[in-house]
């Protein structure tokens, strides 16, 4: 079976949902984010992208395009001791909606 | 910068894809491997992303081609007509002469 | 190689010598897609402000490159088409080295992007775009791609049904036309030049260039008839 991420031709019974979602602030923030740090030499989009094929393949196929990109900012910042997971969790904790 | 190197194929030569195994990141698409095509374009030598995707320098960079191959080579239920094709961006290590 | 990444629970994140995460707050499985959003969200947050503490970046930098990110929309990439229908040597050079004719354009590629190649549509030859492994998409010039472009079932189905998936999007080819798929896979991106239209002889370039739309410079479809003209 090919990779989580190599779609070509494997069959997915969903239709083209043509109609585009209004972008959500997290989203463009994380946009911004992964600019800023790719900028900085900190991220790869090499990198991004192996992070993200490195994802479970429930988890590839089901969140969202830019949750992706979180998981694999966070993923890449963590392997390179930039960010912690513990301190992600406890920065989540604090935080109101 | 990347490396100056000699490339080994032409527009025109026909080339196929390598369908040998690599678990780790790379950039040649599942449905072109051990398929044949023609080289359409040769882009020149970028950065080698099998590399960059570990914290790699991506160098020796390595040439970049667009082959082109026909839908009815990759799809064995292809239904359009047998001038389909298909084009993809694949780097010279996944190439050999056909 | 590199350790498989596993974005919940498991082991192999040491690195940061914190140890393992047991009990990460992402359960997946089970999570409602308003939780998933909720919880990317905050999850981001906590991204920008750990990294802001640590002087990574400031948060000043971050609305700067959104900006930036916004002032791209396909209303430049539509210049560039118009032009390109207008002078044909224009799109002699597009075509063969798109830095440069788009830097005639006022673009200002500044270097490490992707390369540009265009592509033409003619009586002949129709082109349709796609990202297989990802979402690549010539973003500093059209902007953001479309929510179905980056989505699995266009990944998954333009490649091998494109005539089926051009239908989907009102566009039928005769099969006397040959369909031209290409996938971006690597760091040269794709644009179409769509047909002009006909019935724009008399148009400028800022009138042409409201025809071409997004979808016409993916492939999916045609660029619009101008008002009055029957297709």
């Amino acid at each position: 079976m090919p990779a989580v991420h190599d779609r070509g031709g494997v069959p997915f019974d969903k239709p083209i949902e043509k109609s585009d979602h209004p972008i959500q602030d997290w989203e463009v923030r994380i946009d911004g984010l992964r600019a800023v740090l790719a900028r900085k030499g900190l991220l790869k989009t090499d990198e991004m992208r192996r992070a993200i094929e490195a994802l479970p393949r429930e988890k590839y196929e089901s969140i969202e395009y830019y949750a992706k990109w979180a998981e694999a900012v966070e993923a890449i910042l963590v392997e390179k001791g930039l960010v912690s997971k513990a301190d992600l969790d406890r920065r989540m904790k604090g935080q109101t909606r | 910068m990347a490396a100056q190197t000699s490339t080994k194929f032409k527009a025109g030569d026909r080339v196929r894809v390598s369908s040998r195994e690599h678990k780790g990141h790379h950039r040649t698409p599942w449905y072109v491997k051990g398929k044949s095509g023609v080289v359409v374009k040769a882009h020149g030598a970028y950065t080698n992303p099998e590399s960059l995707a570990y914290g790699g320098s991506g160098e020796p960079a390595v040439q970049l081609y667009l082959v082109q191959f026909r839908q009815k080579d990759l799809w064995t239920s292809y239904g359009g007509p047998d001038s389909d094709n298909l084009c993809v961006d694949i780097f010279e290590h996944w190439l050999e002469p056909a | 190689m590199a350790s498989k990444h596993h974005g919940n629970d498991h082991h192999g994140h040491d690195h940061d010598g914190h140890g393992h995460d047991h009990e990460s707050p992402k359960a997946h499985q089970g999570m409602s897609k308003d939780q998933e959003l909720s919880y990317y969200a905050l999850r981001v947050k906590a991204l920008e402000s750990a990294l802001v503490e640590k002087g990574i970046c400031t948060p000043d930098e971050v609305t700067r490159a959104v900006a930036e990110m916004e002032t791209r929309t396909p209303a430049d990439g539509a210049r560039v088409v118009a032009r390109a229908w207008l002078y044909p040597k224009f799109r002699r050079r597009l075509m063969t080295d798109s830095k440069t004719a788009i830097k005639e354009m006022g673009y200002d590629l500044a270097g490490g992007l992707p390369d540009l190649v265009v592509v033409e549509n003619t009586e002949e030859t129709h082109h349709v775009v796609v990202c297989t492994l990802c979402s690549c998409y010539p973003r500093w010039l059209l902007g953001r791609p479309p929510d179905w472009y980056k989505s699995l079932a266009y990944r998954s189905r333009v490649v091998v049904d494109p005539r089926g998936v051009l239908k989907e999007f009102g566009l039928e080819l005769p099969p006397s036309m040959q369909l031209k798929v290409l996938d971006s896979t690597a760091e040269v991106r794709y644009m179409v030049i769509p047909r002009r239209p006909r019935g724009t002889y008399a148009m400028g370039e800022a009138e042409l260039a409201k025809l071409v739309t997004r979808d016409s410079m993916i492939g999916v479809a045609e660029a619009l008839m101008p008002e009055g003209v029957k297709a």
